[in-house]
Order: C-alpha cells, then sequence, then structure tokens
C-alpha cells in the first residue's frame, strides 16, 4: 500500500511541475464559464438590417424606429433598390431587410392591409426565424395600437411561471455542462495521456518490474488526476455559485456521490484508451475523438437531446456524461433527491463498474 | 588552420550551478581526441556548446576557424553529429534514414543514392535496407548512426557517447571504424565514460565537475599519474578529490 | 531548398507508416460530419407539455385540441389537479405544465376574460423561451377564434401582410448552415493539433537534436514540417464536401476555387498558430492543452454556434483575432451565397494578416540554439 502512495505522489510531482499544463487545467473550466456567462449567448441582438422605403411616410418611419429601439436591430443602410440589399447580402453586411411598398400609410389606413416584405438571409436559418419572428411581433403590436388603442384585448389572459430559473439565466444550462466537460477532460484525456506518456519513455517498464501489482500500480497513477478532476469540479462550481448565482439546492452529499461515480468512469475510460496505444498523439486524438467531442455534442450539453434524430438519440445513451449531466442538474437546480434521479445513478453506476473493469482488464492483458 | 577545435576558458551557467567552468584546450587535425569523465562531469554540455546546440554563458570556442557564437551555421557546415540517443528515426528504414540525411545535408539525389549503396554495403546492412530501424539491434542503429554522421565528409565529427550500452566486442569493432576513418583526415571528438576507451585516442582530457584535470596523450599521463591503466588515473583523480580538504 | 522536399517526404512517410493515426484522420470527416451535423440543432422541437384541466369544458377540450394538433408539443400527461403536472415537471417528464383552472369556460363567457397558469421549467432559458412562445401563439389564435366566432367580425382590425422571405436558405435547412462549420472545424483540428505536437514529439523523442546541428535554415525546416499537414487538411475538407454534397445535399453555390484559396490561406495561419505552440511547449501533452484551450475558445467565439452580433463589445473585438471566426463567415458566404474573391476581400486580408504575424513570432521564436 505504502507503494501506492509512493506512485500517487510521484505523479502529483509530474503535475504540480508541469505549470503550462496546470494552467490550462485551471483555466479552461474558467475562460468557458467566462465567456459562456458574458459573452455568449443565442439569443440574437443588435444585429444589422438594411430598410428599403421608397416613400417614406409617418406609418414607415414610426415602424422603423420601434424596430431600431427594440434592441435586437441596427441599422446597416437605407437601401435604394433590391440590388443593393443582395450586395449587402453577398457581403455579408445584413441579416435582413425590411422593404416597405409606396404608399405604405394608404394601404394601411385606408385598405387595411398593406404588405411589408421581411427578407431575411437564411444560411443562418435560426437567427433569420428568430429575426423575422422578433420584426413581426414588434410590427404587428404597432398594428393592433393603431387598430385598438392601447387597451388590452378581452379574452384568454395567460400567466407564465418560469421554474427553477426565475430569471431565465442561461448560466443555469452552462454551468452543469462545463463542469461534465472538464471533468471529462481531465479524468479520461489526461489519464490516457499520462500512462501512455510513461510508456514512450520507457519508465512504464521500469514501474512494471517493481514488485508493485498492476491494479495498485494504475491506483497510483491514476488516484492524483481522480483528486485533481474534484478539485476542479469545486472550483467550478463555486465560480458559477459566486460569479452567476448559480445555486446548489440539492444535497451536497448526492451531487458529490453521482460526481465521484462519473469521475470513476471517466478514469476507467481514459486507462481504456491507454491500453489501446503506445503513442501520447494516438491517445489524446482517440480521446478527443471518441470520448470528448461525443461528449460534448450527443450529452445534452450543448445542444438539446431531444431535438436530435431517433438514431443519435438513441446512441447519446451510451454517453456516460449524458446521464451525468442530467442528474447533475436536476440535484443541483431543482433540488431533486435520490428518488426522482435513481435511474440515471443506476445507469452511471453500472457504466462506471463495467468500464472499470474493462480497462482493468486490458491493462493486465496488455502486460501479459 | 592548425586547430580544428581551439576553446579558451569556455563556460556554462545553468542558474546558480556552473556545469562547465572555465575549460581550455586545442584539438588538431586528424587527432582522435577522448574527451573522458564521469558522468555528470559536463562532458555532454561542452559537446552541446562545441555544436552549436547550446549557448556560452562566457569564453571561447572555435570549431572549424569559425566562433561557435556568431558563426554557429558556418560551425554546422563542417561537423557531423551523433547524438547519445543515435536520434534516427525509429519508425523509418534503414534506407530511409540515409536517404533524410543525406538530403538535409544537401546532397545532390544522384549523390545520395550512391552513397546509400555505398554505405548499405559497407556497413553489410543490405538485407535490412527496408526494415525499420525500431526493430534493428543497438549495435547496428549504432553504426548507422555513425555512418549517418559521416555522410556528408564533414571535416569534425562530435560522438557523444557512442557506445554507451553496446557490448565490447561491439565496442572494438567501432573504435577500429573511427581509426580507419580518422585515417582520411577527419578530426573526431569523442565523450565517454568508458576510460579503456582512451586507449584508442590520440589525446585524451579528463573533465571532473566541470573542469578538465587531465590532458596529454595517454602513455603520458600514464607516466604523469605513475598508473596502469587510464581507468587508474581516473580513480587517483576521484580520490585527490577526497582527500582534499 | 530542396531541403524541403527531404523534410516532407520524411514526414509523408512517417504519417503514411502509423496504422492508428492515417484511417483516424480520413475517418473523422465522415464521423464527425454525420455526428455533429445531425445534433447540432437549435430548433426547439418536441416540447413535452402536461396538461391538469380542472374544467373539463367544451373551451378547454377545444383548447387542448389546439395543442395536441401542433407539431411543436407532444402531450405526455393529463390530469385533474396541478399536483400530478407538477411532479412530472419536476421529474423531467414534462418541460411545461398548463394548469386550466376550474370555471374556465364560464370566467370567459360571462366576464369576458380568464387566467391560465403555464408553469415552465426554465433551466434551459432558450427552450423554455421558445417553448412559452409558441403556447402563447396557439392561445392567441385560439383567442381570436373565441372573439371572432362570438363577437362577429365587430373590430375589423387592421393589419400588416407579413409573410417573411427567405433568401439563400429556403427550406431553413439547418444543416446547410452547420455542415460547412462544421468542416472548418475539422480542417482546424488537423492543422492546429497534429502540426504542433508533430514538432513537439521529434522534441520529446530527440531526434530535433540531429536536425538543429545541420546547417538546415529554420524556415526551411519549419516549413517542410508544415507542408504535409497543409495538404492533409486540404484533402480533408475535400474528403467532406464531397461527403457533404452526396450525403447532406449541401449548397455550393460559390466557386469551389474561392473555397479552396481561401482554406489554403487559413492553413497558413493555423498551422502558424500549431507551430508557435510548440515552440512554447516542452512536451506533446502541454502542446496538447495549450492547443485545445486556444481551440475551445475560439470555436466558442467564432460564430459557429451562436452569433457573433450578439457578443458584448470586448467579445466582439477578439473575434477580429480569431481566424476560425472569419473562415466560419467565409464558408458560408460562398457556399450557401455565392459570394466571391471580392466579397471576402476584407476576410482575405485579415487571414493574411494574421497568418503572417503568428509565422512570423513562430519562426523567431523557434532556437535552434537553447540559451
Amino acid at each position: 500500500m505504502r507503494q501506492t502512495g509512493i506512485i500517487i505522489l510521484k505523479e502529483f510531482f509530474h503535475i504540480l511541475r508541469d505549470g503550462r499544463t496546470l494552467l490550462m487545467l485551471f483555466g479552461l473550466p474558467v475562460v468557458q464559464i467566462l465567456l459562456f456567462g458574458f459573452a455568449i449567448t443565442t439569443d440574437v441582438v443588435n444585429t444589422r438590417i438594411a430598410i428599403v422605403d421608397p416613400s417614406p411616410d409617418p406609418v414607415s418611419g414610426e415602424i422603423r424606429q420601434r424596430l431600431l429601439a427594440s434592441g435586437f436591430f441596427l441599422l446597416e443602410e437605407r437601401s435604394p433598390d433590391i440590388a443593393s440589399v443582395e450586395r449587402a447580402f453577398r457581403e455579408n453586411r445584413i441579416k435582413m431587410a425590411v422593404v416597405f411598398p409606396q404608399g405604405v400609410q394608404e394601404n394601411f389606413f385606408r385598405d387595411g392591409n398593406a404588405q411589408i416584405q421581411l427578407i431575411a438571409d437564411a444560411s443562418e436559418p435560426n437567427t433569420a426565424t428568430t429575426l423575422v419572428n422578433h420584426a413581426q411581433a414588434i410590427i404587428m403590436d404597432y398594428a393592433q395600437q393603431k387598430t385598438r388603442g392601447d387597451s388590452p384585448p378581452p379574452g384568454i389572459q395567460t400567466e407564465i411561471r418560469m421554474q427553477y430559473n426565475l430569471e431565465m439565466k442561461s448560466a443555469y444550462l452552462f454551468v452543469p455542462g462545463v463542469m461534465t466537460i472538464v471533468l471529462m477532460l481531465i479524468c479520461a484525456m489526461m489519464t490516457s495521456i499520462a500512462i501512455t506518456r510513461e510508456k514512450e519513455r520507457g519508465t512504464m517498464e521500469l514501474l512494471l518490474v517493481s514488485p508493485v501489482k498492476p491494479a495498485f500500480l494504475i491506483l497510483g497513477k491514476v488516484t492524483p488526476y481522480f483528486i485533481l478532476g474534484m478539485i476542479i469540479a469545486a472550483v467550478t462550481l463555486l465560480l458559477g455559485f459566486f460569479v452567476f448565482d448559480v445555486p446548489v439546492r440539492g444535497s451536497t452529499g448526492l451531487l458529490s456521490a453521482i460526481t465521484v461515480l462519473f469521475v470513476l468512469t471517466s478514469l476507467g475510460l481514459g486507462i481504456f484508451i491507454s491500453t489501446r496505444t503506445d503513442s501520447q498523439m494516438v491517445a489524446m486524438m482517440l480521446s478527443m475523438v471518441v470520448l470528448m467531442l461525443p461528449g460534448i455534442l450527443l450529452s445534452g450539453f450543448l445542444f438539446p437531446v431531444e431535438s436530435m434524430p431517433a438514431a443519435l438519440q438513441f446512441l447519446s445513451q451510451a454517453i456516460p456524461a449524458r446521464w451525468y449531466l442530467s442528474a447533475l442538474k436536476s440535484v443541483m437546480l431543482k433540488g431533486t433527491g435520490i428518488e426522482t434521479i435513481w435511474k440515471e445513478a443506476l445507469i452511471l453506476a453500472g457504466m462506471c463498474i463495467f468500464i472499470l473493469y474493462l480497462g482493468i482488464k486490458n491493462f493486465k492483458i496488455r502486460l501479459s | 588552420m592548425p586547430h580544428a577545435i581551439h576553446t579558451e576558458a569556455l563556460t556554462k551557467r545553468f542558474g546558480n550551478f556552473t556545469a562547465v567552468n572555465g575549460i581550455t584546450f586545442d584539438v588538431m587535425e586528424g587527432e582522435i581526441f577522448g574527451f573522458l569523465g564521469a558522468n555528470g562531469a559536463g562532458k555532454t554540455t561542452a559537446i552541446k556548446m562545441l555544436t552549436g546546440l547550446s549557448m556560452p554563458s562566457s569564453g571561447i570556442a572555435e570549431v572549424g576557424g569559425f566562433d561557435v557564437c556568431r558563426h554557429a551555421e558556418q560551425v554546422k557546415r563542417n561537423i557531423g553529429y551523433m547524438s547519445q540517443r543515435f536520434s534516427l528515426y525509429d519508425d523509418l528504414t534503414v534506407a530511409e534514414n540515409i536517404e533524410f540525411y543525406g538530403g538535409i545535408y544537401g546532397l545532390g539525389f544522384r549523390e545520395i543514392r550512391q552513397k546509400r549503396n555505398a554505405l548499405l554495403a559497407e556497413l553489410t546492412l543490405e538485407a535490412v535496407q527496408n526494415t525499420l530501424v525500431r526493430s534493428l539491434p543497438l549495435g547496428w542503429k549504432q553504426r548507422l548512426a555513425f555512418s549517418i554522421a559521416i555522410l556528408h565528409k564533414p571535416r569534425i565529427v562530435f560522438l557523444d557517447e557512442p557506445t554507451s550500452g553496446v557490448d565490447p566486442i561491439t565496442r572494438r569493432q567501432f573504435w577500429e571504424t573511427i581509426s580507419d576513418t580518422a585515417s582520411t583526415g577527419i578530426t573526431f571528438f569523442v565523450t565517454t565514460h568508458y576510460m579503456d576507451e582512451a586507449e584508442y585516442c590520440n589525446r585524451i582530457s579528463i573533465m571532473s565537475e566541470g573542469r578538465i584535470v587531465a590532458l596529454d596523450r595517454p602513455a603520458a599521463l600514464k607516466a604523469q599519474f605513475q598508473a596502469t591503466s587510464t581507468e587508474d588515473i581516473f580513480l587517483q583523480i576521484a580520490r585527490g578529490k577526497k582527500e582534499k580538504p | 531548398m530542396w531541403v524541403i522536399y527531404f523534410i516532407v517526404r520524411k514526414e509523408f512517410r512517417q504519417i503514411f507508416r502509423h496504422r492508428v493515426l492515417l484511417p483516424m484522420i480520413f475517418m473523422m470527416p465522415v464521423v464527425q460530419l454525420l455526428i455533429l451535423s445531425n445534433a447540432a440543432d437549435y430548433e426547439v422541437r418536441n416540447i413535452y407539455l402536461h396538461i391538469a384541466d380542472a374544467d373539463c369544458s367544451t373551451t378547454s377540450l377545444r383548447l387542448i385540441g389546439k395543442f395536441a394538433a401542433s407539431d411543436h408539443f407532444e402531450l405526455v400527461g393529463r390530469s385533474f389537479s396541478a399536483a400530478g403536472g407538477n411532479a412530472n415537471l419536476e421529474s423531467g417528464r414534462a418541460d411545461m405544465v398548463l394548469e386550466i383552472p376550474s370555471g374556465f369556460e364560464r370566467e370567459l363567457l360571462r366576464e369576458g376574460s380568464s387566467t391560465l397558469l403555464l408553469n415552465v421549467n426554465a433551466i434551459n432559458a432558450t427552450k423554455a423561451g421558445v417553448g412559452s412562445g409558441y403556447a402563447k401563439a396557439i392561445i392567441r389564435d385560439f383567442n381570436d377564434q373565441l372573439i371572432a366566432g362570438v363577437k362577429g367580425m365587430q373590430n375589423p382590425s387592421r393589419q400588416f401582410d407579413l409573410r417573411p422571405i427567405f433568401w439563400y436558405n429556403p427550406e431553413l435547412n439547418y444543416k446547410a448552415f452547420m455542415v460547412p462549420g462544421i468542416l472548418v472545424m475539422l480542417v482546424t483540428l488537423v492543422g492546429m493539433f497534429l502540426s504542433g505536437l508533430n514538432i513537439v514529439r521529434e522534441k520529446e523523442v530527440g531526434t530535433i537534436e540531429q536536425i538543429n546541428v545541420t546547417p538546415i535554415r529554420k524556415r526551411y525546416f519549419i516549413a517542410g514540417k508544415l507542408l504535409p499537414f497543409w495538404i492533409i487538411a486540404l484533402a480533408e475538407l475535400a474528403i467532406g464536401l464531397v461527403f457533404g454534397r452526396l450525403v447532406f445535399h449541401i449548397p455550393i453555390e460559390g466557386s469551389l476555387a474561392v473555397v479552396f484559396g481561401f482554406a489554403g490561406l487559413y492553413l497558413v495561419a493555423v498551422l502558424g498558430i500549431g507551430l508557435l505552440v510548440s515552440t512554447i511547449s516542452e512536451t506533446q501533452q502541454q502542446a496538447m492543452f495549450i492547443a485545445y484551450f486556444i481551440m475551445v475558445i475560439f470555436i466558442l467565439m467564432s460564430g459557429l454556434f451562436t452569433p457573433i452580433e450578439s457578443m458584448p463589445g470586448w467579445a466582439r473585438v477578439i473575434t477580429w483575432f480569431n481566424p476560425i471566426a472569419y473562415f466560419v463567415e467565409v464558408m458560408r458566404m460562398v457556399m450557401l451565397k455565392g459570394s466571391g474573391w471580392y466579397e471576402i476581400r476584407w476576410h482575405c486580408a485579415a487571414i493574411a494578416g494574421i497568418a503572417l504575424a503568428v509565422n512570423g513570432l513562430a519562426v523567431l521564436n523557434y532556437r535552434k540554439r537553447s540559451a
């Protein structure tokens, strides 16, 4: 047992002495959270548009004012014709064009109907739909006001109550997500690289020849990354809490338990990958392509699983990150207990045992 | 040019630690110069400075008449180098390694082909010319690395621990090869920690803790220290250090 | 100069001998395109709705019918009381709960207004926003129908005809939008990672010493090291494009010459970044993490997944220096809108600038001699 302790210590020295990697390891979750929190949003604001208005009048003027005052749109140019709109699109200077007809005021007030064209650049389909929706809402509001005045229409009122996330903060979504990704990165990718590095350098042989049993050898190598992973997960949580007010509503004990399960699973995957190759570069590429990318894409972190085609949803079930993320969100944000997440916990535990077994068994096979 | 290599108070410091402490010596053209010393005495650091791989902290070094600090690239045109780890590409074949280094040294296509065939014949490596280097036994790798070091007919060749880990018979053969090649006028600067290899050199120097503590022909040194072998000389030096206050 | 040829030839020989790396390099575009383009979809579909109908009137049933008929919603539960609904919300079985209070129809007819409650799981804020938007739209439509039916055309409203016209991608095919971006990512992966790691590996193994001892010029050595990956990355782009065209039918409106031309320029910049990373790393692990770090930041801020205009000012300034952002934009502009060299002239200038700066720095930084 003491020998395992020594191996753990050695590995810690490796890690701590590698300042650059350590900086990256702590930097990654911090930077990602900051980016997600402050810079990245799927909201569509400040979009540049063009307006074509051959005969400006109070109606087109007021609509234009409202559009520009909404915060969604910025005026790029008052285009004289459709051709210049086309040019602006092709040069990517605008994402939408609002085209008023001749004499829109007359059309609206006298005929009761006026056609305004909303031409959107659908090369970004989501943005296009959102822009169009915003514009439609603003213009229709204007129409309603002009018709009915400011009194609200009678009939059904809808009260909307947002649960768990009163201010609709997107932080609630990405903090658990970033945690998941970073844990995968450290525990799976780094572990696989650490083991293959020893193989490349030749020092692995030395360790194997020593009286330490292979199981303890792996334990020794892998424990520091376990500890590192837990530390960084905690840092991420704290960051989320203090900077973005993302709470931990459920029991911390339960949270730690499922995190431990996930970390062990990732470690097992790292060990398994390291048995497949002797080269660091390959271990890295494998971790990246087989673990990280599917993990990021199919776990529900960036894209909702429900929107994916059936085949991918099926595939996503094989990814531990998906179950962890779901349980994590539940416990952290909804404050649920084991009764709700028992399914995820069970699956995660099963995967953990299976993968650890596979990893260790493969390790032993490669030795002989 | 009288001296192939000339150094004056050449020094290398790493922070507080002085690896090479003001060494001064000359190597004649066509000489086989043995740079001996225990592990950690500073031999490899010295070679790295002489080959332009490391910047001296102070002092002068001229190789082939060119200053190592200011004209490193000209120095490199005239030298060959065989590193401790042999620096061959494990995942290339014997033939491919030869072709690559030939090309790197600016040999023309035809010349490379000629040299490659000649080399393979000379080293009797024709049979394995298409085998990956990683499957070769150590002795063969060593011979290949040496041949590649002299492929472009450099005037001065640096060999850093070329016989490390190689069996005694192969070592002897290797030194025979060096002698043969040296007779064509190439200067050899060899570091080693095998003291018995000193017998093969024209002159040797012994480094200890960054300094040169002995420099002469092997026979002369043995007389000076009243030793029967070079090893003996070295032991005396080491013991002498211990007795000093 | 010929030296470059020898280095390139050696690199290719080594790469093609790599049993695992080579198939991975060429399988990657295919696999990634398949997964990514199918997964990367922000469209909100299949919102799980639970309806707690305490009224059970004709009106409430009609309203429920409207929701059932909508493509956006999937009814996962019906109950009388709200408790059942909230349980579903908590367990995650439902994303939204619509509570119709008892006496809904009566109140509506008698007093002319009544209130519904929509409980939304807002953890995914976007989904919640979009979902509640759809729900409100359905309710508003229903409301208008009720008014029209009950009161007749009393208040002829004036309205605007606001049919949108979608250019360049009329079917709003999300894949047409994502696939070019994904190709950018793939090409960048090869360009930044593999090239940087390659040089660091020679450092770690020691063969780089043998090179540093030769009179070879720094820039020839570097060019020789990077050229193979330049070629491989372009080959990957080609494979990806062919695959994207055949399987996803992505449009290629513009000229492929422009695409590959810009890609070539872009790769010089990206390879330069890989090179720069290799000069500041001692081990492959370091190089990998630093490159990964840079890539993550650049990709997140590239406009690949989220629009650049929505970023705050300081973030937008950073994107000026982000080569990935330029390439993503160019790919979409050229492939979907048919833009040409003239329209992307500023992008070209920017990338050329970045390439020059990064490569210059890297060559300066690369030392054949350690201090």
